[in-house]
């Protein structure tokens, strides 16, 4: 105990230093905010570029270019989707491929046919240029990552989706089914795989799954007593078709007619 | 005996010297500088938009953004970089690397953080996870609950930068996930009430924490002009205190300057969103300064 006294001195000191060290250490230290500025830089060919960045994204950029630019198919004229009222060419296409190549999957797990194919005018991105059909067609064409699904409609629900087609006035996309608007704007001559469109039977219908949840108001998708989500993009689905064909046809006939 | 004397005499000068430090460190009023620079919505835009293209020629591109952040920090160290969320998907990028250039060209610019946008989602969140390791930077989302998810313990709250002496309190929010991302990409997220976790994270950041400065970032969208119901940026900010700046997202809305909103509180707060694609990078910078005097005259901002 004596010898703790010798140290007295230092341990006074210690404390002194150790409270005063608190004091200050435990005062609010915050900054406060005297001044913001705000602005909105735009990325232009003005700024320079980094040899880093550059450098790294080089390879990445020439295996995708090399690949987008692989030629699948060829186009022997342009299809567009501002070449009809009711119907354009490359929507017809577009409508006939999914069910085409939607049917291979669907008779593959669920033995049974896809009846009719709707699709949105909205969702076709680009035209199909004549010439050369690559890879970055289909990206172009089909930039979203949409699924084709597969819905069972009532035959009530398939007279609701064309009413809604004759009220739009807009060409969408659509194969399997052919109808007549009559003078007074109401459907007559409605035919399902060539048949007359029965209201009591169910119909498998193919769809991207945007529009299958009720997107572009298309409420009687919503109605479906039955959804197939087939797990293929409509983009593949048209990477696969492309692949598979020589020259593309282009669809002529005319699947909704005006009286 | 010498051994005693030369500690007693270390430990009074050393005492002597920490309290002259400190008293000095007192008497100066530094004022300290933090630019934070940040994108939304850039959506896989790796390469700028080409010189034919109608909407947006010759705008945008990584490596120009890359150098443009650069020289922004050759002029001021202090930077804090973020991202609102929506970095993957729209171009063959994603649909080749799943995001891996994305994240890893934002780890070579340095960003120090980015909250999760509906499209990150969109290879599913074994697609996210997945790119993870790509990542330097910090994922932050406060009120998406990813605990029964292969994404558990990989996104933080929030986070508290230390810039230069400025505590930066970070914190995100994520978009309602039902009805606008398919609950197979999902799966068990779940998502909590954006106001609601803010005010408690808030709380914790201004108060707890005693951060110098808070900073949402968000994906919730700046405004819905179709749905006045639903929860967005200028909505939050005003149903909230303690927030600073609102760095927006997921509306890809293209603002002319941040916008400038009034608290629950009463105070400013600045919401600001940059479009979309890396077309334009957003630059805010705080000046900070500890002169008590300035408490109560409030803080001149210039947009």
């Amino acid at each position: 105990m004596v010898k703790l006294k010798k140290y007295n001195g230092f341990l006074k000191l210690f404390v002194i230093f150790l409270t005063l060290f608190f004091i200050f250490s435990c005062s609010p230290k915050n900054y406060n905010v005297t001044k913001i500025e705000g602005k909105q830089l735009p990325v232009t060919e003005k700024d320079n570029q980094t040899p880093e960045i550059e450098n790294f994204i080089k390879p990445f950029r020439d295996h995708i270019n090399k690949d987008l630019d692989n030629v699948l198919a060829y186009c022997p004229e342009t299809l567009d989707k501002s070449t009809g009222k009711w119907q354009t060419n490359i929507g017809n296409l577009l409508a006939d491929v999914c069910l085409q190549k939607g049917n291979q999957v669907f008779r593959a797990r669920e033995k049974k046919d896809i009846d009719l194919c709707f699709l949105n005018h909205g969702g076709i991105r680009a035209i199909l240029p004549v010439g050369n059909v690559t890879t970055r067609t289909a990206f172009e064409i089909m930039p979203f990552e949409n699924n084709l699904v597969v819905l069972a409609l009532k035959g009530d629900h398939i007279l609701e989706m064309v009413n809604y087609m004759i009220k739009e006035k807009k060409p969408h996309p659509l194969a399997g089914m052919t109808f007549t608007i009559t003078r007074d704007n109401s459907p007559k001559n409605i035919l399902i795989q060539g048949k007359l469109l029965d209201t009591n039977k169910t119909y498998y219908v193919a769809t991207n799954d945007y529009l299958a949840n009720g997107g572009d108001s298309m409420n009687f998708f919503l109605k479906a007593v039955q959804k197939f989500d087939l797990n293929y993009k409509l983009r593949n689905v048209l990477i696969d078709y492309f692949k598979e064909v020589d020259t593309i046809p282009v669809p002529k006939d005319i699947r909704i007619t005006e009286e | 005996m010498k051994r005693r004397e030369f500690i007693e005499k270390t430990a009074a000068s050393t005492a002597l010297l920490s309290l002259g430090l400190s008293l000095s460190s007192f008497e100066t009023n530094e004022i300290k500088h933090l630019t934070v620079l940040h994108t939304n919505d850039v959506h896989s835009h790796i390469d700028p938009f080409p010189a034919d293209d109608p909407r947006n020629p010759n705008k945008g591109g990584v490596s120009r953004r890359a150098a443009l952040i650069e020289t922004i920090r050759k002029e001021n160290p202090n930077v804090l970089l973020l991202d609102a969320g929506d970095i993957f998907q729209g171009t063959p990028y994603f649909n080749y690397y799943g995001g891996e250039l994305e994240f890893k060209l934002m780890s070579m610019m340095k960003y120090d953080a980015s909250t999760i946008g509906n499209h990150d989602f969109d290879n599913g969140l074994d697609g996210l996870y997945a790119q993870m390791p790509h990542a330097s930077f910090e994922f932050i989302c406060s009120n998406y609950d990813f605990k029964n998810t292969i994404m558990n313990g990989l996104v933080k709250p929030y986070k508290i930068f230390n810039k230069n002496g400025i505590k930066v309190g970070v914190f995100g929010l994520g978009i309602e996930l039902d009805g606008l991302v398919d609950k197979k990409m999902y799966k068990e997220t779940v998502y909590n009430n954006p106001v609601e976790i803010a005010q408690d994270i808030t709380q914790l950041l201004k108060k707890e924490e005693k951060c110098d400065l808070v900073i949402c970032l968000s994906h919730l969208g700046y405004k819905y002009k179709e749905d006045a119901t639903k929860i967005c940026d200028l909505k939050l900010a005003e149903l909230t205190q303690n927030i600073d700046l609102i760095i927006g997202g997921h509306t890809h809305t293209f603002l002319d300057k941040p916008t400038i909103v009034k608290n629950k509180a009463g105070e400013n707060v600045l919401v600001n969103q940059v479009g979309c694609y890396g077309i334009n990078l957003g630059r805010i910078d705080f000046y900070f300064d500890k002169n008590k005097s300035h408490t109560n005259q409030g803080k001149s901002i210039i947009v």
